[in-house]
């Protein structure tokens, strides 16, 4: 069983996030990168599967972000071979872009399940996953929150609103969008991975060059601060009994 | 060129999606004021209990089956690509839902026409057709011009109001002729998994304490606790906070979790992406704390502060067990 995982940095929101000159584009000098979210529990499922059916996980990522460090953590992780991908450009692609890269590294590879999370908070354009196996010509399926491997197919929980979920059959090679996976990702202790990162080897491969750029944006914009809700203020006793007067004089409790 | 708007119908148990009445609604307006169409496409094993909630449509597109009961990606998917492939339409609408997303991005790949996923906004200016996207959890809005022949579009629920009353006339209904040599679906069915029981019904409980991403780690989580026993109610959670496990999924508030309506929905360090005001925006009372101003969670409030939660919660407490806010039962 060979299992592929495609990660890719994105910017952390705590850090806060910036509009460039053009008014069109994301300032990429305001951003700390981190893993995308669910690609951490791709990633974490791909692990689990690893160790439930002794799969071989192989995790890809395209040369944008601070890609090297968060493949030495899936490395450490317990990832077996980690690729950086050559994307040839300076800007990150659009998603039918990197798609097509990744479709140009994993064609003809012999994978049985290419993992992805299901989507990132950048996608604008889609998401990779989808994308990949309409060029792979895989089956996809999406919001994935939990893998099994049964006789050469796997059997996934696809999540629903109102806490519904279906079990899907999935024949295999596929690609999955995962949501969640089934434990929190695993953590790695920075001692850990310092060790790692000395002796990692992070293997480099070229993509075939894709530059699509499907969507055309006139403008981006922040949403108004504070917009919709009054605000309270003052020190955090203060808001306190703000809130529960507000909560009393409406009479929200009784 | 088509100046038609499809819709793809979503329906779950039988029943028609929210969602798709309310994009409905939204796609008939842009097609009538480009002179064109609203084509409802539905794919189903039944039309009966469905094709009255479309009557907004000029025409429905049916595909009748018995493997279209319930939604699996490639089955519905190809049946979609060959529609489209046919007579390709100026729009075509779906729910950034857990159907549509698994088939707008493939579909794409498969036909070649752009798509947009997390839109929010639809607008027709100056004859040009412009789609506004959240990003980055809401934090960031994206204008897109459609220039596109052809755009797949996947709208979050609750961006469109369901119009009120439906028009009276009765759409067209047309069989859609699936070609003879669809691959077969490698994608089936098993079964529907109800979700976990014995558990409180969030959905039932009038205040709601929800906490996020800023009640920072799992042993602050029964301070939450404390303020709803205080305030009568529960405590719930959006998506970062179930994935940790720290609370069960059947607390979960937003997309794939529950969406509640509760008197008093009190968002304690939840910032608010399009994902999670889905499920609770239409709430009576809002009351947001965040320490990041710019939360996204205030443009859904009614009352807002910027203040670190931790510190806050217990002082909500004992200023709600001071004031004998709890109902007496």
């Amino acid at each position: 069983m060979n299992i592929a995982v495609l990660t890719k940095q994105v910017a952390d929101l705590v850090e806060g996030i910036e509009i460039d000159a053009s008014g069109r584009a994301v300032d990429r000098d305001s951003i700390r990168y981190i893993l995308s979210e669910s690609d951490d529990h791709a990633l974490e499922e791909a692990l689990l599967l690893k160790e439930r059916s002794q799969a071989h996980v192989e995790v890809f990522s395209l040369e944008t972000g601070e890609v090297r460090d968060g493949l030495c953590t899936a490395l450490a992780k317990g990832a077996d071979r980690v690729v950086m991908i050559l994307a040839g450009q300076e800007t990150p692609p659009s998603n039918h872009a990197a798609a097509r890269m990744f479709a140009s590294v994993l064609k003809g590879l012999p994978f049985d399940l290419i993992l992805t999370g299901v989507r990132a908070i950048d996608d604008l354009d889609g998401s990779v996953g989808g994308l990949l196996a309409g060029y792979l010509g895989l089956p996809y399926v999406g919001l994935v929150r939990k893998v099994e491997l049964v006789d050469g197919a796997a059997t996934v929980e696809k999540e629903y609103p109102g806490g519904f979920a279906a079990e899907l059959g999935v024949k295999l090679p596929a690609v999955l969008g995962i949501q969640a996976a089934e434990q929190p990702p695993r953590y790695v202790p920075v001692t850990r991975l310092r060790q790692v990162m000395k002796t990692a080897q992070v293997e480099e491969q070229e993509a075939e060059p894709a530059s699509e750029e499907p969507v055309s944006v006139e403008r981006m914009y922040k949403p108004e601060e504070g917009a919709g809700a009054a605000m309270l203020s003052g020190s955090a006793e203060e808001i306190a009994r703000q809130i529960v007067n507000l909560l009393s004089e409406r009479r929200v409790t009784r | 060129m088509s100046n038609d708007v499809w819709v793809v119908a979503e329906h779950a148990r039988g029943q028609l999606s929210e969602s798709t009445l309310e994009t409905v609604g939204k796609g008939r307006e842009l097609a009538h004021a480009t002179g064109g169409k609203l084509v409802a496409l539905l794919l189903t094993d039944d039309e009966r209990n469905q094709i009255n909630s479309l009557a907004a449509a000029d025409l429905i597109l049916l595909a009748r089956r018995p493997e279209f009961r319930e939604f699996t990606p490639e089955a519905y998917g190809g049946a979609i690509e060959a529609a489209l492939k046919e007579a390709p339409p100026r729009l075509v609408l779906m729910g950034s839902t857990s159907v549509g997303l698994d088939l707008l991005s493939v579909l794409s790949a498969r036909t070649g026409f752009a798509c947009l996923d997390s839109c929010t906004r639809l607008d027709l200016r100056a004859s040009q057709l412009l789609a506004t996207c959240q990003i980055y959890g809401g934090k960031l809005f994206v204008e897109v011009a459609l220039s596109s022949a052809t755009t797949l579009v996947a709208v979050v629920p609750g961006s469109f109001a369901k119009p009120a009353d439906q028009p009276s006339g009765r759409p067209e209904v047309r069989e859609l002729t699936l070609p003879a040599d669809l691959p077969v679906s490698r994608i089936t069915f098993h079964r529907l998994i109800e979700p976990p029981s014995g558990d409180v019904d969030i959905t039932k409980v009038p205040i709601l304490v929800a906490v996020g991403r800023g009640i920072q780690n799992a042993d602050n989580l029964p301070l939450a606790g404390e303020l709803a026993e205080a305030l009568g109610g529960a405590v719930c959670a959006s998506r970062p906070v179930i994935d940790q496990g720290w609370l069960p999924l059947t607390r979960q508030v937003g997309k794939s979790g529950m969406t509640v309506k509760p008197k008093l929905y009190l968002a304690l360090g939840i910032s608010g992406a399009p994902e999670h005001l889905e499920g609770m925006k239409q709430s009576e009372l809002i009351v947001a704390v965040n320490t990041d101003p710019k939360a996204p969670i205030f443009g859904a409030a009614h009352y807002g502060a910027v203040t670190d939660v931790v510190e806050l919660i217990p002082m909500l407490t004992e200023e709600a067990r001071k004031q004998g806010l709890k109902k007496a039962s």
